[in-house]
């Protein structure tokens, strides 16, 4: 028996940044909103004294319960799934706040060439240049469309950052200047200014000085303990849902957020979405939450659930190509796109590699998007190649040469020498859609309600080991110019495959954007097509990947939607199809 | 009923006497010396040995602690334990930059992890069809065992005799008490899977092993391993600092005194 609750003006699944950026924007205006979040109420108290590597970063305390829900996984169509048992293979966001706690905090924006990629590759090299089974597409909007919401993302996090020598235009400068300078960052920034590349500081949300945000959110200055990535910040000086839109959000008295609150099904007529079905996760009861507008930004993967358990716009077939729900499944893969580079070894110099902070680095972005040149290379798209110094721990961190045992007395006397001794430069490359790499509904495995595991299947393409392969070549190429006496640089095998693992938290599609029904989910707003007071926020909207971390690009989508589910509260009707009427 | 409530203080004392006189009770202990209790199990802490009266109140307070924590939780046999100290011991020596695995506590740190929810795979997806045998094209889809239905506690339970088994049958003596190459040989043909192991790869359980060797010797003592902070010492890893904002664009490399979460946290 689902019990109907009170109707509010909207109901949102997921307090992470695309839920609490959402709800912040309509509890200002007047709205009455309600979060259901399946994690635990977390306050930044919790994250007092938490410098745990084992608790953190080898039990996830912060991430997903696998054994309520996961997802399973294969690399090819003719694979049977596996489910993703442990949270070594999948650091999915958990609690109030979201991936938003955990996250390192690189804040990139994406490049003009992202948004509009179908069509400036068509006009820079021809449609044969598109492989066969890319399913990329342009995303319906421009950079310079899209460029007020970044600022308004950037000065919500208050992200502290270094003018990009050769990036996209801005209108404002970044709200906090750059984090510190270290030595190894010098060295990154001399060796590739040397070879005749662009480095600038990475965009960061860890606060390089204390600062109040436009909404009057006070965040604090980082002082690089190095404990960012998994843990939630000590210091309040990594912007977070739960300082910033959250607490936005509760001020204005306009914000349920309910924990505990596992939404299972969107409640709809066909044609309109009347709610969210949840079971509270204390009591096994069921509830359903009435509301005007719903707003699912949960996860990549829970959204697409939502969709496909919902029966809410069809289905993507991989043999025909028909459909959309579950389509353009991308992400940062381990042994792929990310966490893949050039690790030297250095005899004569120790560096502090046990300090640092989420974001701390230097990247280049002479080889991202389309900036080199592809004419004669065999992929589309491209990598950013950076160095950053998040603080190495010691369970995760035993680097040692190529050819040392990974045990026993040899390994130690390594693993202790080089522990301070050694660099890591890696490359993070873009993946492009193509029509075997997508969402659907397990045929076997069960979460512990009883509803199917989302079954996720990713084929690697040769453009993807090409690009990949060009971007570790450069990451040895700058790591040589560090000054490494010896190097390990890892290889990509012409036959490698997706290893089943999601530790980027980099995942995207499922109900992507465009500029119509016929190519996508939802409009430039989030917005679902085929039900229009249903927004779908977050990465679950990206048709394609980038060579950058997201969270910028979330969030400026994000203020994008919620901007669009005010205006849509005001005056009804599909959001991109009014505006093009207005500006007729 | 308030009689059977001492007060804190006069608990803590209490506890504290209980202690020492297990502690004299293992000095004067023939079976300690006859190895029947096993030698090197409470070798390191009854060898200890002091410079100084001072020296020896502190190091005894912390010896009491070690020893009300060092018991076995989860195993149940006292071989298992002695094929994990040794197998522990030859993944992380004890060398000359310091203690091993076995001093470093490494061999408490993974029974209490076992005895915990880390032990019957608490966090992780525990439903079937499990897979003991994977896809030869797909070998990535289960590391460290993830697709058998044997939890950590099993796995550990399984790999330890099977080592046991494979030291009787080559050198008809026990792990633990086979030569130090003898030992080598035998974990290297487990990491190579030649060894075969029943409902998992021999290599899977041997990962396991190595990661909670390293997880013990480098997670905040708290845990029962990482003795006294020394694998952080050995490592030049000064723990749960609270900043690094006056060091962290400095040249030279910063040699700081670790913390520890009990010191961090302050209660």
């Amino acid at each position: 028996m689902v019990k109907k609750l009170p109707k509010v003006d909207a109901v949102i699944v997921g307090s992470g940044w695309a839920g609490g950026i959402a709800a912040a924007e309509l509890t200002k205006a007047g709205h009455k909103v309600v979060i259901l979040e399946r994690g635990r109420d977390k306050k930044h108290e919790d994250f007092m004294g938490t410098k745990d590597e084992l608790r953190y970063s080898k039990r996830y305390d912060l991430m997903q319960d696998l054994n309520k829900e996961t997802i399973t996984s294969r690399n090819s169509l003719d694979k049977k799934a596996l489910p993703v048992r442990s949270n070594s293979k999948a650091r999915l966001g958990n609690n109030t706040g979201g991936a938003g706690v955990h996250w390192n905090g690189m804040s990139f924006r994406w490049l003009p060439y992202d948004f509009e990629i179908y069509s400036k590759t068509v006009e820079r090299y021809g449609e044969e240049k598109i492989p066969k089974e890319s399913t990329m597409q342009d995303w319906g909007i421009t950079y310079d469309e899209l460029e007020p919401y970044y600022d308004k993302y950037e000065k919500t996090a208050g992200i502290s950052g270094e003018e990009n020598p050769i990036g996209p235009p801005r209108s404002d400068k970044y709200p906090n200047p750059p984090l510190k300078e270290t030595p190894t960052i010098r060295l990154f920034k001399k060796a590739t200014t040397d070879l005749g590349y662009h480095p600038y500081h990475m965009p960061s949300a860890n606060l390089s000085q204390a600062y109040v945000n436009p909404d009057g959110e006070k965040l604090n200055g980082c002082v690089y303990c190095a404990f960012c990535e998994e843990y939630g910040c000590d210091f309040g000086a990594k912007a977070d849902p739960i300082g910033t839109v959250l607490a936005t959000a509760r001020k204005t008295g306009n914000l349920e957020l309910r924990n505990g609150s596992n939404v299972t099904r969107v409640s709809h007529d066909g044609k309109r979405a009347t709610g969210l079905v949840y079971t509270d996760t204390m009591t096994g009861e069921e509830f359903e939450q009435p509301a005007d507008i719903v707003v699912l930004a949960g996860f990549v993967f829970t959204n697409t659930k939502l969709l496909l358990v919902s029966k809410i716009g069809t289905p993507y077939n991989p043999k025909t190509g028909q459909g959309i729900i579950g389509k353009n499944f991308t992400g940062h893969f381990n042994n792929l796109s990310t966490y893949i580079g050039a690790r030297g070894f250095f005899e004569d110099k120790k560096f502090n590699n046990f300090m640092g902070t989420g974001a701390l680095g230097a990247t280049i972005d002479d080889f991202s998007g389309d900036n080199e040149d592809h004419s004669d290379l065999k992929f589309l798209h491209g990598y950013e190649v950076h160095y950053g110094q998040l603080g190495t721990r010691p369970i995760a961190n035993n680097q040692v040469p190529e050819g040392t045992p990974a045990w026993g007395k040899e390994f130690k006397k390594q693993s202790l020498k080089y522990a301070n001794r050694n660099l890591f430069v890696t490359a993070q490359s873009g993946f492009l859609p193509n029509k075997d790499t997508y969402m659907d509904l397990d045929p076997t495995y069960k979460d512990s309600l009883g509803n199917p595991l989302l079954r996720v299947t990713v084929k690697y393409s040769e453009q993807d080991r090409e690009r990949a392969k060009a971007g570790v070549a450069r990451c040895a190429e700058i790591m040589k110019e560090m000054g490494a006496d010896t190097m390990n640089v890892d290889v990509v095998e012409d036959d490698v495959e997706f290893d089943h693992k999601f530790y980027t938290d980099h995942f995207f599609g499922g109900a992507i954007m465009g500029e119509s029904p016929k190519n996508s989910a939802v409009n430039t707003y989030s917005q679902m097509w085929e039900m229009e007071n249903l927004f779908v926020v977050g990465g679950s909207s990206f048709p394609h990947n980038s060579n950058y971390n997201p969270t910028g690009t979330i969030g400026a989508f994000a203020y994008r939607a919620a901007e669009g589910m005010n205006k849509y509260l005001k005056q009804g009707g599909l959001l991109t199809q009014v505006e093009l009427k207005e500006n007729a | 009923m308030s009689d059977n409530n001492p007060k804190d203080s006069a608990s803590g004392e209490q506890q504290k006497q209980q202690d020492m006189s297990r502690r004299k009770f293992l000095k004067n202990s023939g079976l300690v010396a006859g190895g029947l209790v096993g030698g090197s199990l409470f070798g390191g802490l009854l060898t200890n040995s002091f410079d100084s009266k001072k020296e020896q109140k502190v190091e005894e307070h912390k010896d009491a602690l070690i020893d009300v924590q060092e018991a076995m939780q989860f195993f149940t046999r006292h071989q298992d334990f002695l094929v994990l100290m040794a197998a522990t011991e030859q993944i992380y020596p004890e060398d000359e930059h310091g203690p091993g695995a076995i001093k470093l506590g490494v061999p408490y740190y993974i029974d209490k992890q076992l005895a915990g929810r880390w032990g019957i795979n608490g966090r992780d997806y525990r439903h079937g069809p499990y897979t003991a045998v994977l896809d030869e094209s797909d070998q990535s889809a289960g590391p460290a065992g993830e697709q058998s239905i044997l939890d950590r506690g099993d796995i550990f339970i399984h790999g330890l005799r099977k080592l046991d088994e494979e030291s009787q049958k080559r050198f008809s003596t026990t792990f633990d008490k086979a030569e130090e190459d003898q030992q080598i040989q035998i974990l290297q043909d487990f990491d190579d899977d030649k060894v075969k192991m029943n409902g998992l790869a021999a290599s899977e359980f041997f990962a396991l092993l190595i990661q909670s060797t390293l997880e013990g010797a480098y997670s905040d003592p708290l845990y029962g391993g990482n003795r006294n902070m020394e694998g952080w010492k050995m490592k030049e890893f000064p723990g749960a600092q609270t900043s690094y904002a006056g060091y962290i664009d400095q040249d030279e490399f910063i040699k700081l005194q670790p913390i520890s979460l009990r010191d961090y946290q302050g209660h």
